[in-house]
């Protein structure tokens, strides 16, 4: 702890010094590699338990030492600076990051007591219970009916054509898509406006059941109309999932989450109550983040 | 002077007048106090003069050449004796090929008339006076331009505009060949086409069943009129073509979705090189496998399950030419694959697919465009393919689709016309023609179509 | 996700790991399958064609009778020259093989040797006329069916057409140790021949030689010109795509139709005489061109804007900056295309074949205007002939073949990596 406390003591000598030209960037080398998360990283009976979980690409580190529990049927967001890792730590918990080949990831992610890790786990079996919403909508170029068809299908869900149906026409309404698509079903999934396509992923999504959804910067290509429809929408997707969000917008994370967990070169610095992380953080970086000095 | 000496000159003639017009203009610089006062630099002037000196010359060179032989036939034949006026084209041909070679002495006098004795002689004079002249005009006009070039040279010509201008003017006419050479293939292939129509009609071609294009020789030979119905030809072609791309497809297919989604860094390194290789073997080496090494191993397997299988089947000849097609087909399909944006991919690994499922039912679909742009290339090239289906599959039209017996196909009948002695007024020859022109509009459609669709699936992912 | 399904996904989980070991599998499959196709094919014709660089000599005891050749160890050159050699290696035979008597059968004896024996006795004679009245032991050259038969008959392969008197004498030779092979250096120094055993690429190789130096000093300078101005000066406007759409559609055109092109254009029209290398050249540039074209083009665009920008801000006209700045940078890379347009010209038969270069020409040429045949068409040639040695040397000449093209290709691999720069 001794490199955070330096780092306050500077940080704070400067700000008394000069106030208005603060904008000075938290040195990289000042948070070391046995920090520790300051607020409520650890929780009672949790979804999703991480334990020390380094990422590498290749030799580089890109996740340092990450401890972080997920509760059922919350929401949390995770927020940070961009290159903080928070995509990064995301991918890990569906093992996304297996489709890249250099990237290596140490430590434990216990879903419900199972390590996903674990050799005996699928990761094409996890990735059913853990499903993931990407950046950029990116619909299969097949109907909005063939989209949504398309896990239930690979998955065998489903005998029956009636059955698959249902599930489509299900996942839709959850997605609230289904009024505006319900006449144009066999219409191309990649012809829908760009907030249209995610909420069509999003059902996509959800048409396998999964435990958790995982979104990956969900509105970062939309428009604030489109991005206000897929944030009421993860409001009444939390009451049967437990939702993990990467943003970079601040906001967002308030409106949408019931915990934050902030983000800073790799290391998880401070996780809290939505409400007490952004108006009491504890962490000078993270008050220094959510006050806008750098980002 | 023979054409190689006259090239030669040329160039002496291009090389003295280039450093005639650098010297003269850094002569005429130096006393006004260096090459910064003159409007352009030296190598302009240079390449002024060269422009001066090559360009009317190399035009009266290139126009004295290809109108000689015309304007000679014309002037020889005003002189021959009125009896022939009514000869026929292609008899006249061949008399004035005769007073040509009588001209150049290789018949005698007496293979010819006395009466022609005037045509020869004024070919003969004709022949010595351009023999003479051409190359003393061409010289002399090379030597007037590069002399007024120099005259011209001036502190104040500003020739760098003109010569950037020609050498603008020349690399248009250097990309304008590749439209010339389309222009020429039309051309010649209709031409000839067009003469072709003119004994066969072209209901017959196009719908006709039999190809026997056996001309008489006498008139009351059997089947004297031939057939040149093209119908057999075209089953034979696309036969063949299909069997190839039985073989090419799937393999080219898959082995580029194995080494592009599947093989780790190292194989594909080494694979890829290699299968390439097999594009790179001219279709000749193919072609002799096919014959001698392929056909008869099908035959021998065919009687070992006794199958009557032809020594030049439709198979051999196929599968070997499905083989030459399988890096044309990977390389195009491993392009395509590529291009299917990776969120897509993590759209699928995202909802739990694995990687054949990713790729059966997200990537393929998503690169179907591309792909049949790809397979339409391959089916051109197949079409168009000559020397594997001349070696390997037979020359008597057979109309079957039978992959055991042999057939023939358009290619093989253009060469199987073509080569030999021809004469240019008898319908077998000009059957090839046709058979080529036939051959360029099949391949062109496939080929317009392929690279629409190809063009129109790369934008969607740009 | 309720226990239902996720039993439902594991139970599935089999299943679907099962087709993707299958998908897998017929994609090692297919490449595998490929490869082998590969191997077949170079093992296939090495294995035919390897036998062709050696051949068959034997040995005989030769009296260089003046009665025979009718010319005395003094008589003048062009005497010697004329003498009847012919008849030399035929009086050889007979003494040889005294048994023989019959005209039928001393017809079917002479036959062990190949005619090009009268010719090397010939040069030797030439070469040392005190050899007329001596007798010395020479290999000459056996018959191409002789060949066949010491080289692969005797393994019990029913490969030649000698019939059982000429194998009892080759035989009896071969018991004698009179019979051996030696490297063909004929294969390299010969023209073409209807003979097997005196047949050689020469002829062939240089004709390539002519007719590719044609082709590139066409093709190169135009597409190149062509490349550049597409790249650097045309306008964007609907000539300028209908050149680019013509040429990508000019190379897939097949190459037949520009050997009809050549027939009709260059030899019916312009009267190109023809079978020589300058019209193959000609109708093989046209056909190179575009490949040329398309790959310049790619070089010149790789070929970074900032160093355009470069040499225009200090106030270089457009002229200046493509000649001296992209065009050197791009050189590399075009000659790099260039060669390997080249190497699919100098695989190419088809178009030959419609402009007479299918010709059988024995004199090697010597000149871009004389009349020649190039080595795919030899090996077309060859390929067509009857004899079991013509199938040997076919073999073997697409073996020289190929390594011109493995020398070509291996040499734009390495003009590539020793010069192109990487930006």
């Amino acid at each position: 702890m001794a490199g955070i406390n330096t780092m306050i003591d500077e940080g704070r000598t400067q700000d008394d010094v000069a106030p208005l030209t603060a904008v000075e960037m938290p040195r990289q080398e000042s948070i070391d590699e046995n920090y520790e998360t300051v607020g409520s990283p650890l929780l009672h009976n949790p979804l999703v338990k991480t334990r020390n979980v380094n990422v590498f690409y290749a030799e580089k580190q890109a996740i340092f030492n990450v401890n972080l529990d997920i509760a059922k049927n919350e929401v949390i967001a995770m927020i940070g600076p961009s290159g903080c890792g928070k995509s990064t730590f995301l991918r890990c918990l569906n093992r996304m990051n297996d489709t890249i080949d250099t990237c290596r990831v140490q430590g434990d992610i216990v879903l419900e007591g199972q390590d996903i890790y674990d050799r005996s786990v699928d990761a094409v079996e996890l990735r059913a219970r853990v499903g993931i919403v990407f950046q950029k909508p990116n619909p299969f170029p097949k109907s909005v009916y063939e989209n949504v068809a398309y896990g239930p299908r690979i998955h065998g869900l489903v005998n029956r054509k009636s059955d698959l149906d249902d599930i489509v026409e299900d996942s839709l309404k959850r997605a609230g898509l289904w009024e505006e698509v319900k006449d144009e079903l066999e219409g191309s999934g990649t012809g829908l406006s760009g907030g249209q396509q995610q909420r069509l992923c999003i059902a996509r999504t959800i048409a396998v059941s999964p435990d958790i959804i995982l979104m990956d910067e969900p509105c970062s290509a939309l428009d604030p109309i489109a991005t206000a429809k897929i944030e009421e929408l993860i409001a009444e997707l939390r009451e049967n999932y437990t939702i993990a969000i990467v943003t970079h917008n601040m906001q967002q994370a308030a409106r949408v989450s019931s915990r934050t967990a902030y983000f800073h070169l790799g290391k998880l610095i401070e996780v809290g109550e939505t409400e007490i992380v952004f108006t009491r953080p504890v962490h000078p970086l993270t008050e220094a983040y959510i006050t806008g000095r750098f980002g | 002077m023979n054409a190689s000496t006259l090239v030669l000159v040329l160039i002496a003639i291009t090389v003295a007048s280039y450093y005639g017009g650098v010297m003269r203009s850094q002569a005429l610089a130096r006393p006004l106090g260096g090459i910064k006062h003159l409007s352009a630099l030296p190598s302009y002037y240079g390449f002024m003069a060269v422009t001066w000196a090559v360009i009317p010359a190399l035009i009266l060179l290139l126009v004295w050449t290809i109108y000689e032989a015309s304007v000679i036939s014309n002037m020889v034949i005003a002189l021959l004796p009125s009896e022939t006026a009514s000869l026929s084209e292609g008899e006249l041909g061949l008399l004035y090929s005769r007073i040509a070679n009588v001209a150049s002495g290789i018949m005698q006098w007496d293979t010819l008339g006395e009466a022609y004795r005037p045509a020869v002689e004024r070919m003969i004079e004709l022949q010595t006076f351009t023999a003479r002249y051409k190359p003393i005009l061409v010289i002399s006009l090379a030597v007037v331009g590069a002399l007024i070039a120099l005259k011209m040279v001036s502190a104040q010509w500003n020739v760098r505009y003109p010569v950037e201008r020609i050498f603008n003017i020349l690399l248009f006419l250097c990309s304008g060949i590749a439209v010339l050479i389309t222009v020429g293939i039309v051309f010649s292939v209709v031409f000839e086409s067009l003469r072709f129509f003119g004994e066969i009609s072209f209901f017959d071609f196009v719908f006709g069943t039999q190809w026997s294009p056996q001309i008489a020789i006498r008139a009351d030979q059997v089947g004297a009129s031939g057939a040149f119905g093209v119908i057999p030809l075209l089953v034979g072609t696309m036969l063949i073509s299909i069997i190839a791309m039985f073989v090419a497809v799937p393999v080219g297919l898959m082995s580029a979705i194995y080494l592009s989604e599947y093989a780790s860094v190292q194989v594909r390194n080494i694979v890829k090189p290699l299968l390439e290789i097999l594009a790179g073997i001219p279709t000749i080496v193919y072609g002799f496998f096919a014959a001698i090494t392929v056909a008869p191993a099908i035959r021998a397997a065919g009687e070992g399950v006794g199958l009557e299988v032809a020594s030049e089947s439709a198979l051999a000849a196929g599968l070997v030419m499905g083989v030459m097609i399988i890096p044309f087909v990977s390389s195009l399909s491993d392009d395509v694959i590529n291009a299917v944006p990776n969120s897509l991919r993590d759209g699928s690994y995202g909802l739990g697919a694995t990687q054949s499922e990713t790729i059966r039912k997200v990537i393929i679909p998503a690169a179907l465009p591309g792909i049949v742009g790809g397979v339409l290339l391959a089916v051109s090239r197949a079409i168009g393919e000559t020397m594997i289906v001349v070696m390997a599959a037979g020359s008597m039209a057979n109309l079957t689709v039978n992959p055991l017996e042999a057939v023939t196909t358009v290619t093989v009948q253009i060469v199987t016309l073509l080569v030999g002695d021809q004469e240019f007024d008898n319908a077998k020859t000009l059957a090839a023609f046709a058979l080529g022109l036939m051959l360029f509009v099949i391949t062109l459609g496939l080929n317009f179509i392929a690279l629409y669709v190809v063009k129109k699936y790369r934008e969607q992912y740009d | 996700m309720t226990d239902s399904v996720r039993k439902t996904v594991r139970d599935n989980l089999k299943k679907r790991y099962r087709a993707e070991r299958y998908f897998r599998w017929f994609g090692v499959i297919s490449v595998g399958f490929g490869l082998l196709c590969l191997v077949a094919l170079f093992g296939d014709i090495f294995s035919k064609g390897i036998g062709a660089f050696r051949q068959t000599a034997v040995e005989l005891e030769v009296f260089f009778d003046p009665d025979v050749l009718g010319v005395s160890a003094s008589a003048e050159e062009a005497k010697i020259r004329t003498a009847n050699f012919d008849g030399l290696y035929k009086a050889v035979l007979r003494e040889r093989f005294p048994e023989v008597t019959t005209r039928g059968d001393r017809r079917v004896l002479y036959r062990l040797l190949s005619t090009e024996a009268a010719f090397d006795l010939q040069a030797l004679s030439m070469a040392n006329p005190d050899l007329i009245g001596q007798t010395r032991k020479i290999w000459l050259l056996a018959d191409d069916d002789v060949d066949m038969y010491f080289k692969y008959g005797r393994s019990g392969e029913q490969v030649g057409r000698l019939s059982e008197a000429q194998q009892a004498w080759a035989e009896q030779l071969i018991a004698q140790g009179a019979v051996k092979t030696r490297f063909n250096t004929g294969l390299f120094t010969n023209g073409d021949s209807r003979d097997p055993e005196i047949a050689g690429v020469k002829g062939a190789v240089l004709g390539s030689l002519f007719t590719l130096m044609v082709t590139f000093l066409i093709s190169f300078p135009v597409g190149v010109a062509a490349a550049i101005y597409l790249e650097e000066f045309a306008p964007k406007n609907k000539l300028t795509d209908f050149i680019e759409v013509n040429i990508n559609n000019l190379a897939a055109v097949p190459s037949i139709i520009f050997g009809l092109l050549g027939l009709a254009v260059f030899i019916n029209y312009f009267g190109v005489p023809r079978s020589v290398p300058l019209v193959g050249g000609l109708v093989l540039s046209l056909m190179t061109l575009p490949t040329v074209i398309i790959s310049s083009r790619a070089s010149i665009t790789a070929v970074p804007p900032s160093i355009r920008e470069a040499a225009l801000g200090i106030g270089a006209s457009k002229v200046q900056v493509v000649l001296h700045h992209v065009l050197p940078l791009a050189m590399p890379g075009m000659l790099t295309g260039a060669i390997i347009g080249m190497a699919r010209a100098l695989g190419e038969t088809a178009p030959l074949l419609m402009i007479g270069m299918v010709a059988f020409i024995i004199d090697p040429p010597s000149g871009v205007l004389d009349p020649a045949t190039v080595l795919p068409v030899q090996i077309y040639l060859w390929a067509d002939s009857a004899e079991r040695a013509f199938t040997e040397r076919t073999s073997a000449a697409i073996m020289v073949l190929l390594v011109f093209l493995i020398v070509m290709n291996g040499l734009a691999v390495w003009l590539r990596s020793r010069l192109e720069t990487r930006w």
